[in-house]
């Protein structure tokens, strides 16, 4: 047993650290930002030559084939650097809902252009009533045509492609398909955006029925833990760095423990969450028992975590904090989406409640006097 | 990474298991109402029965009576222990603190002398750190020991001795040159309990137990050998044995953590809220599983940072938040069971309604102390805040 990167891992998130910092400074994260639509093609197709885009993915489909935690330590990277665009939704949610649902046909179909980063996609899931259980999806999918509205589509501008979640199973349809409608929802993230999705007896393509479609999305769920472990520790570097630069009473902030102590937390609540990401891509990987409840674990922890590193970020920079053109806020912003997306704090409680309450524990413990 | 056991690893694993199996007692739970004494002789010899097995310190020495197992076998062992809802083992200053120090700063007389009868509970250990006047700033103590031919002469007063009332031995920090800089004229001693001049004073605390103690030294002489490490270097000693008190010694706390996890489960079972069972209640439903993910994440991070002292050898300063994990989250869970218990949370032992002999209500009190010691809260993040994050030193 072994909780630590191995030295092809170490290797991996080193180079991946180096190419983002290369290739996606933060004035680049800026210019996207403002842009109409913040994903560079040019980036995209070096991510692509990296293998980044179908590193989960079998050699066969033009993937690495390489493990969850592989996956995972990108996203942390990729969260590090603030990256632009549909990296998770196409990867780590599309590709992954793909390779779990669609035959072999499929998958050479779209699964291999995601892998060779000729194609985007993502996942249409939510729809007006913002419920993150699968169930509760009531989009009509009849003779393979699909007729509804989904919310809160992440980088469906920028989709070839499109997965829908139905009562019936997991759809594919392409972006230019007659009926399909998207329309952009602005929203706090500006450099990843909602779209909402109308579908008007759109023509799609079955890829399968929802039996291991939540396999996969815990997969994406853990990569966006990562993603957020990524940002969480940038703004925990931002925030340490400013507190020993910046001088007041003829000292550095960092100097009082008034501003220690939120730094201090903000390093537990980072490593934590690390902790959770790394154990629960683990736990996917090897079809652990615990696999579902360490995946909700993991994003109940994080969706808490990075919005307390956020607040404690912000208040210790202080007015500077608050200013358009520091960088803290663009995190700050990406932080609140991801906090929801895939269901936040208060829903994966609740999951976390199904699996280990309802079925009650037969052992009698008791409380132990012994509190330490 | 690689979670999977070795074959070495899961062939110790079963023969834990197995032995766990037959040997587990199943009545501690029962003992709550006991006597703090009568309840530590239980698990003294509980902890008797671990060490015949060769159980007692799986990742110690060989020679010295232990596995020679490395950490993450440790880990594995404190995970089958709550796994099987183990009793904790009565000398937990011994194994987790002193023995470790002993093994990384002692002479090979001490560790002979010493070890063994660490883990078979024989003899108990207890540690002289706090006193009156130095408690966070520990460097600032003032016990002293002056050179008088072959031994020490100790004179002064330690206080929030845990085990003080049982120890047969303390790890007693002395100040050996009072005309250095506070930290470097520190010397760690081996003392024997039953030493002339030692007078122990029960402390009663917010619990109404006497957990702790204050011991007094007068006079008391102790001998050079019993120097562990270097004298006027015992600060690098006792930060060594505090790094174990906040990075690996909360390992065994799990045991306990779950325990109190399941048994709060089993009682939102037996509780009614709202018309229905506390286990059905949205709101408790958030705080259990919001401990019991808390839980788990320690135990990651635990996991982790066991990997990376397996690796490094020596526990680092990072090892704080292991403190402050766990010690805020037992806060919360106290919370959270007298939330959910209601009334009877606050019921003691002797009241024929209370609900597990009263230990919720002791609970709640006694997770108050968590912050306190072994460095309190706003010590570790000190500590993290400078050694970790290498933010300006506050004083």
């Amino acid at each position: 047993m072994q909780f630590g990167l191995n030295e092809s891992q170490e290797i991996l998130k080193q180079n991946a650290r180096q190419f983002f910092a290369g290739e996606c400074p933060m004035t680049e994260v800026r210019r996207l930002a403002e842009s109409k639509q913040p994903y560079d093609p040019a980036l995209w197709s070096k991510m692509a030559a990296q293998g980044y885009t179908g590193v989960i993915f079998p050699e066969k489909y033009d993937g690495l084939g390489l493990g969850n935690v592989e996956l995972i330590l990108l996203m942390e990277e990729a969260g590090r650097a603030l990256l632009p665009g549909p990296f998770w939704s196409t990867v780590a949610l599309a590709g992954a809902v793909i390779d779990a649902v669609a035959s072999d046909a499929q998958k050479t179909k779209y699964l291999a252009r995601i892998c060779r980063g000729e194609a985007r996609s993502t996942l249409a899931l939510l729809e007006a009533g913002a419920s993150w259980d699968l169930g509760d999806a009531k989009l009509i999918a009849a003779n393979g045509k699909l007729t509804g509205e989904k919310l809160f589509v992440l980088d469906a501008d920028v989709a070839d492609f499109i997965l829908v979640a139905a009562p019936s199973g997991v759809f594919l349809a392409e972006a230019q398909a007659p009926g399909l409608c998207i329309t952009p929802m602005p929203a706090l993230d500006l450099t990843r955006r909602f779209s909402a999705v109308q579908f008007k007896d759109t023509p799609a393509e079955k890829l399968g029925d929802g039996t291991n479609l939540i396999r996969a999305l815990n997969i994406a769920t853990a990569a966006l833990v990562a993603e957020m472990v990524g940002g969480m520790q940038r703004v925990l570097d931002l925030t340490v760095d400013y507190a020993k630069m910046r001088k007041q009473f003829g000292k550095p902030i960092g100097t009082f423990q008034a501003v220690q102590h939120p730094c201090a937390d903000m390093y537990l609540e980072t490593e934590s969450s690390r902790s959770a990401a790394y154990y629960a891509a683990w736990a996917l990987e090897h079809d652990a028992p615990d696999a579902a409840a360490a995946t909700s674990i993991a994003k109940m922890y994080a969706s808490d975590a990075c919005r307390a590193v956020g607040n404690r970020s912000i208040q210790v920079h202080g007015g500077n904090g608050f200013a358009w053109e520091n960088d803290l806020h663009l995190y700050y912003r990406r932080a609140k989406a991801s906090e929801t997306m895939l269901g936040d704090a208060t829903f994966h409680r609740e999951r976390i409640a199904r699996l280990v309450i309802d079925p009650v524990p037969t052992s009698c413990g008791g409380n132990d006097r012994s509190s330490r | 990474m690689d979670l999977n056991l070795t074959s070495e690893e899961m062939q110790f694993r079963d023969e834990l298991r197995s032995w766990l199996t037959g040997n587990v007692p199943t009545d501690w739970a029962e003992r709550r109402e006991e006597s703090l004494e009568s309840r530590f002789e239980y698990l003294r010899a509980w902890q008797r029965k671990l060490f015949e097995g060769g159980w007692a310190g799986v990742s110690w020495p060989r020679k010295y009576g232990g596995r020679g197992a490395n950490l993450m076998q440790q880990v594995i062992f404190w995970q089958e222990m709550a796994l099987a809802s183990a009793p904790p083992m009565a000398n937990t200053l011994g194994l987790g603190l002193i023995g470790p120090t002993i093994i990384a700063f002692g002479t090979e007389k001490q560790k002979t002398r010493y070890l063994a009868k660490i883990l078979s509970a024989e003899e108990i250990w207890c540690q002289g750190f706090s006193e009156p006047n130095a408690g966070s700033d520990l460097a600032s103590l003032q016990t002293e020991a002056r050179l008088d031919g072959d031994s020490y002469l100790v004179n002064g007063l330690k206080t929030w001795n845990s085990y003080g009332w049982i120890a047969d031995w303390c790890e007693l920090v002395v100040r050996t040159d009072p005309n250095v800089p506070k930290h470097k004229g520190l010397t760690v001693l081996l003392v024997d309990m039953t030493s002339p001049g030692i007078s122990v004073r029960p402390l009663r605390q917010i619990t109404g137990e006497s957990e702790f103690a204050e011991v007094s030294f007068r006079d008391v002489r102790v001998p050079v050998e019993n120097v562990v490490g270097n004298v006027n270097q015992g600060w690098d000693v006792a930060i060594g044995t505090l790094m174990h008190e906040r990075g690996t010694f909360g390992a065994g706390l799990q045991i306990t953590f779950r325990r109190n996890m399941e048994r709060l489960i089993e009682l939102a079972g037996q509780l009614q809220r709202n018309g229905k069972s506390a286990a059905q209640d949205p709101l408790i439903r958030q705080k259990l599983a919001q401990c019991y993910a808390e839980i788990e994440v320690m135990r990651w991070n635990q996991m982790r940072a066991f990997s990376r002292i397996n690796a490094t050898g020596v526990p680092g300063p990072e090892g704080s938040i292991q403190k402050i994990f766990w010690s805020e989250l037992n806060q919360r869970l106290q919370q959270v069971a007298q939330e959910l218990l209601g009334p009877y949370g606050q019921l003691e032992g002797v009241s024929p309604h209370s609900v597990d002999k009263g230990t919720w209500a002791y609970g709640y009190l006694r997770s108050r102390g968590n912050t306190i010691e072994a460095g309190t809260s706003e010590i570790q993040r000190n500590i993290i805040g400078h050694f970790v994050l290498g933010l300006p030193r506050s004083y």
